[in-house]
């Protein structure tokens, strides 16, 4: 019999595909339905974030900040306002500080929510995305009350916030907490442990802690390798060195250590932790003036500061040069997706065409955070 | 019924009830408008609140819009954000894709006319309507679903409104 002539075949994935998060393009080389390599394509929705930053003053790049990576809006404010406070040296008041942390975990159940559900979509689970969605808009509802917007807000200011938040936005927010424990307890049952949805993702994509820690993977994706690592522990900002409570990690409950499915419980479990904080945080908000610190003109001397925070997605820092103008002379944003997204050739080798749907959408990725 | 409902000034019934009679152009603006099949397609920020729409607090299906992966099987292809160089080529060929009659709706500001990015985004194309023919625009930064439903339900009515002779596929 002659010998059967194979050869390698390049697949186009994206920038338009219904799982790529975005418009990331994947070029997939192929033996078979075995991947070879997973070669990212970037710059389908460059906004050149750098460019508007020097041409903005300080306050005003807080609104492009937002759109970079738009599901978690409010963690992005912070970590950039936290490097102009560094740079300004101002000590904002302590009602502030609980509100900007309130915001932020907030922020984070509602973007691992997303997270949680279009996963649950990319599997072919359509009934958990719209359960996630229904939450997180009692999420976006809290935002709408003291703010006015529901995705975009810019909220935190360079030393203050742009509103005070209402005794009607406290008795909400313990309405959502109280709400959402039952409902995560639903989404684990519906999702988590459901076993079709174990068996897509559980030893899949196994991502081993030495790789991600090289690769300069953080966030979720990083503690789902095992790796007990939290900005909000391990380098505390603001003021999460008051509360209590713990770092989740995946522990290969089901399927082993650092694959897709120890990713994807970080993040289930992890928005128990933001309740916890949300928790602590709202009965103990002191009195004040949320504007008392905001300066009337923002204009740090020359000089250059650099702060990391943990946003939902990982580790997001923000790098500012400043040469005494109105305008930073240069911001540069850290951002995880990038960072995370450059293991996947790594990981997916060898694992069919269907995986590499999960292996994506387990990183959680956001386009706008990837390329800026 | 639906139909008899729907088209209830323009719509004859025999006696029987078995039969109708319509105008040719009335029948395919009723099917057309009530199921506008949807690219699932995002671009950036406002195709969360488009996603958002979809979902099931504002409950699009009730539309008949459902979202379709491939450009063969959609009527209507919401923009929803930052049109970038780089990007603006696959949508022209996205569009060219679809079948007619297509129609598109421009979600938000960037897609409008470049949004926050008009002025130093060096590499936004500045409106959508640059490449492709939009039907309705949708402004907001993002929109809220109620402004994405307004317009949804604007295209509706235009999709009523025309007529065979006049509509150039
Ligand atoms: S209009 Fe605003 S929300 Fe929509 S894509 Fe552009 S920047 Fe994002």
């Amino acid at each position: 019999m002659a010998e059967l002539r194979t050869e390698e075949m390049i697949l186009n994935m994206g920038p338009q595909h219904p799982s790529t998060h975005g418009v990331l393009r994947l070029v997939l080389t192929l033996n078979g339905e075995i991947v070879e390599e997973v070669k990212p394509v970037l710059g389908y929705l460059h906004r050149c974030f750098e460019k508007h930053a020097e041409a903005m003053t300080y306050p005003q790049v807080i609104p492009y900040t937002d759109r970079m990576d738009y599901l978690n809006a409010m963690s992005n404010e912070l970590a950039y306002v936290l490097a102009v406070e560094k740079l300004l040296g101002i000590e904002v008041p302590e009602r502030v500080e609980y509100i900007r942390v309130i915001m932020a975990e907030l922020q984070r159940i509602a973007s691992h929510l997303v997270a949680i559900g279009t996963y649950g979509n990319d599997s072919g689970a359509m009934t958990p995305f719209l359960y996630c969605f229904m939450d997180r808009e009692k999420v976006l509802e809290l935002f709408e009350i003291v703010c006015g917007a529901r995705m975009l807000y810019n909220y935190i200011w360079v030393g203050g916030l742009s509103h005070d938040i209402t005794p009607e936005f406290i008795t909400k927010t313990k309405e959502l907490v109280k709400y959402l424990r039952p409902r995560m307890k639903m989404i684990n049952n519906l999702l988590s442990y459901n076993k079709i949805f174990i068996e897509r993702t559980a030893k899949i994509g196994i991502l081993p802690p030495e790789v991600a820690i090289n690769a300069g993977v953080s966030g979720p994706t990083l503690r789902g390798s095992g790796v007990k690592y939290d900005l909000r522990k391990s380098d505390p900002y603001s003021i999460y060195n008051k509360f209590d409570f713990d770092i989740c990690v995946g522990t290969g409950e089901r399927g082993v250590v650092g694959d897709c499915w120890n990713r994807y419980i970080v993040r289930a479990y992890e928005i128990e932790q933001s309740l916890r904080i949300i928790e602590q945080a709202i009965d103990s908000i002191p009195e004040g003036d949320v504007q008392s610190a905001v300066p009337k003109r923002v204009k740090p001397v020359a000089g250059e500061s650099y702060v990391r925070t943990e946003s939902p997605k990982g580790e997001l820092g923000y790098y500012i040069i400043s040469d005494g103008s109105l305008n930073p002379y240069r911001v540069k944003a850290r951002s995880p997706s990038f960072c995370n997204i450059s293991v996947i050739n790594q990981i997916s080798r060898g694992h069919m065409i269907a995986d590499v749907v999960m292996i994506l959408g387990s990183f959680d990725i956001v386009l706008g955070c990837i390329d800026r | 019924m639906g139909i008899l409902n729907k088209l209830d000034n323009s719509v004859e019934q025999f006696e029987s009830g078995n039969i109708i009679i319509t105008s040719m152009d009335k029948l395919l603006n009723w099917s057309r408008l009530s199921s506008m099949w949807q690219m699932f397609f995002g671009l950036a920020c406002c195709a969360i609140e488009m996603m958002a729409t979809s979902a099931s607090h504002y409950d699009l299906d009730r539309f008949g819009i459902i979202p379709r992966p491939s450009p063969r099987h959609v009527d209507i292809i919401l923009i929803s954000g930052t049109v970038t160089l780089k990007m603006a080529t696959r949508i022209k060929r996205l569009y060219d894709e679809m079948p007619a009659p297509k129609y598109i709706l421009s979600m938000g500001s960037c897609a409008n006319c470049g949004g926050p990015y008009w002025e130093h985004g060096y590499h936004v194309l500045k409106g959508i309507d640059r490449i492709i023919p939009v039907d309705v625009y949708v402004p907001g930064c993002p929109p809220r679903p109620e402004a994405l439903l307004e317009g949804l339900i604007k295209l509706q009515e235009r999709i009523r409104n025309q007529s065979l002779a006049k509509h150039i596929a």
